[in-house]
């Protein structure tokens, strides 16, 4: 019966470490499923983390913290659009180089809130769901944030994969020029997806710093932001399974506390890596077609689920820009961009 | 196609229509330059004229961190070996048209195979054939760690983006649990890093101060090699090939797997070598930052270098000076020795979106090569 609640409350730290990192998987999520990649979410979720808990502390509200961050996290998808989009430079270097300019960038803004105590997201438990046995403790007793993150979930589900719009984002990263002939603008939804999906990581970043670790210190997210990137491609491209991971890196790192009494010899930090060992391996038995020959070997009703559930194949065009860089600006025909719906 | 003479990958102005075309070209082709560090130093001022410093007196600040005195000075050389090694590995692999942000990783498993060394042969062997067996070693380290990443790339068809941060990842873990655990300092075990080497392995310096003249000059000949390697060899020409376009090579006989492979496994040897000596001749030990993150740093170098050999060296050590020079930002007005950094992202930033680059470049190559 202890033991039970144990496991409980382990699993309830493990969704709040995860909270964080579901939003900036999803946001992430988003934007690549329209072909564009934001490389920079590890600057971005900093410099937002920074930004968000200053402004949570100048203003004295924690929903002026999140906006702070949220636009923060969307400009740096600007630059990213704009140069990966609109210049088409090469969406690589430019995330990377917002990667490591954002981080640097709010070690230098950060100085005066390093170690400040500042306002927090306020626990809030759900009055009878949190009486619930087992769903109630896991799912039902943290904050109003914690819970956001779950309706995040469904919507970019419902968003992704039931709605027009989201067919057109879907559309636009697996194959823009026909998205183009049928009407769509390419570059107008792919920016679109940039921004909102820069939005997401930055709330991401407040995340971390108005709630699970409220407060600023110098480079306070480190590595968050490559392992939401990661996160991503473990989960498929798939918002929900892009959630389960987030979840998964919860249960890792705070088993990492658990485990620290148990293998003493571990490091805790060691666990940290997991997620990435993790998708290494992922990426390398879906993309190098191994799953497959093995799932070969299995009955069909098992090879399915696996192969479903392990796929983590790339939206077609993901970084590539469009117009195909061969056309140039010029040779677009003119007019197409306006074409009628 | 006969190799170029200095090795330009097409970024000039385009050689076919004759000198004049080129001679006209130029101005623009300076403007490209330095309208991006003009551009980052009017931002990075209105940053500090933000923060409530004077830009010209952090500016002072900085040189003099930098150069203030012979001490700061041999640091700045002694922070520019490990980028002009980590820089020469990555413009193999740029030329091969991969984005290799795992040399990173391979800096430090460099760094952790000439530490095992080091412990394994010291005190069995002569102290300097254990200090070049430890070099040898953190190549060799960094060698496996490319294959791997190569491997993942070539054979797993994992993107050599996440390939190579994973592996970072992988290696800081590997670090990590050895300074933590078996390699850990008897009775405290810290980010500290692991007991120090004995003073008989650590590379001679100049004088007292940070600079191992050997370490330095392995750099530079790892540069010139670089450059004639790429420019004059059929290697180079080949690598070029396939980061123009790689299905095109493969048509045209080249197989691009083996020369990516070839590109990730050098860009490991020197990335590797350099960790060996930051091991050796500047931290005597292994730490979980001993990469100080000089390999992500080498990246931005290239990227601005426009992957040109002949820029890596004065950029890199423009970078070295900054990174150095900011270290007396915090004491002397308060600011975050990071403003370097962020001097350094704006710089390459606007240098890959800046409009005139793309009009230059057009002479050839692939878009991305900015």
């Amino acid at each position: 019966m202890d033991d039970g609640g144990e496991l409980l409350s382990l699993l309830a730290t493990a969704l709040a470490a995860s909270t964080p990192l579901v939003y900036a998987a999803v946001g992430e999520t988003l934007t690549e499923r329209a072909g564009v990649i934001n490389l920079s979410a590890e600057g971005s979720m900093m410099l937002s983390a920074m930004v968000g808990f200053a402004a949570a502390l100048t203003t004295g509200s924690v929903l002026a913290g999140f906006a702070a961050a949220a636009a923060t996290g969307a400009l740096v998808a600007l630059v990213v659009a704009i140069g990966g989009i609109h210049l088409r430079r090469s969406q690589i270097a430019i995330g990377f180089v917002l990667a490591m300019l954002c981080a640097d960038l709010s070690s230098v803004l950060g100085g005066p809130f390093v170690r400040v105590p500042g306002p927090t997201v306020p626990a809030m438990s759900i009055p009878v769901l949190r009486d619930v046995p087992i769903l109630g403790p896991l799912f039902f007793r943290s904050d109003p944030l914690v819970y956001a993150s779950y309706l995040l979930v469904a919507c970019a589900w419902v968003f992704l994969y039931r709605t027009r719009a989201g067919l057109l984002v879907r559309a636009v990263g697996e194959q823009p020029a026909a998205a183009h002939a049928r009407g769509a603008h390419v570059t107008r939804v792919r920016t679109a997806a940039t921004l909102v999906g820069g939005a997401l990581v930055g709330i991401g970043g407040a995340a971390y710093s108005l709630d699970f670790k409220a407060g600023w210190s110098h480079r306070h997210t480190a590595g968050y932001g490559w392992i939401a990137l990661a996160i991503v491609i473990f989960g498929g491209f798939d918002p929900v399974r892009a959630a389960l991971g987030a979840c998964l890196f919860g249960v890792l790192s705070s088993m990492a506390s658990l485990g620290q009494s148990a293998l003493p010899s571990v490091p805790a930090q060691v666990f940290s890596v997991a997620p990435f060992a993790l998708m290494i391996v992922v990426l390398a038995l879906t993309s190098s077609g191994l799953l497959e020959r093995l799932g070969a070997l299995l009955p069909d009703a098992a090879r399915r689920p696996l192969l479903r559930a392990f796929d983590a194949t790339p939206p077609a065009a993901l970084g590539k820009p469009y117009p195909a860089a061969a056309d140039g600006a010029e040779a677009r025909p003119r007019g197409a961009d306006q074409g009628t719906k | 196609m006969s190799p170029e003479p200095a090795d330009r990958p097409g970024s000039s102005a385009p050689r076919s229509p004759g000198v004049r075309r080129a001679w006209a070209a130029w101005p623009g082709e300076v403007a490209s330059r330095l309208a991006p560090l003009a551009l980052a130093l009017a931002f990075v001022a209105g940053l500090c004229a933000l923060l409530g410093a004077s830009p010209a007196a952090v500016a002072a600040a900085l040189w003099d961190g930098a150069f203030g005195s012979a001490d700061q000075a041999a640091r700045v050389l002694a922070t520019l070996a490990p980028l002009l090694l980590c820089g020469s590995g990555l413009l193999f692999t740029f030329r091969a048209g991969l984005y290799h942000l795992g040399v990173e990783g391979q800096l430090v498993l460099g760094a952790l195979c000439a530490t095992g060394a080091a412990r394994a042969l010291w005190p069995g062997l002569p102290a300097g054939l254990v200090v070049a067996l430890c070099v040898a070693a953190g190549a060799l380290g960094g060698v496996l760690w490319g294959a791997l990443t190569g491997a993942l790339h070539t054979r797993g068809r994992v993107s050599e983006i996440f390939a190579g941060l994973g592996m970072n990842f992988v290696a800081q873990g590997v670090v990590l649990y050895l300074v933590f655990g078996p390699w850990k300092r008897p009775g405290v075990a810290s980010m500290a890093g692991t007991e120090p080497l004995d003073s008989a392995l650590w590379l001679s310096t100049l004088g007292g101060t940070e600079l191992s003249p050997a370490a330095l000059l392995l750099a530079a000949l790892a540069l010139v090699g670089t450059a004639v390697v790429l420019g004059r060899t059929h290697f180079g020409l080949r690598l070029r090939a396939v980061g123009l376009s790689p299905e095109a090579a493969r048509v045209l006989g080249v197989p691009a797997a083996r020369e990516m492979l070839a590109a990730f496994a050098i860009s490991g040897a020197l990335a590797g070598v350099a960790g060996a000596l930051q091991v050796l001749g500047t931290f005597h030990r292994l730490l979980p930052n001993v990469s100080s993150h000089l390999g992500f740093l080498a990246l931005l170098v290239v990227m601005l270098a426009g992957r040109r050999a002949a820029l890596v060296a004065p950029i890199a050590l423009f970078f070295s000076a900054l990174n150095v020079g900011s270290l007396k930002l915090p004491m002397t007005l308060g600011l975050e020795s990071s403003l370097s950094g962020v001097l350094q992202g704006v710089l390459v930033l606007l240098a890959l979106l800046s409009p005139w680059k793309a009009r230059v470049g057009r002479g050839g190559g692939r878009p991305e090569e900015a």
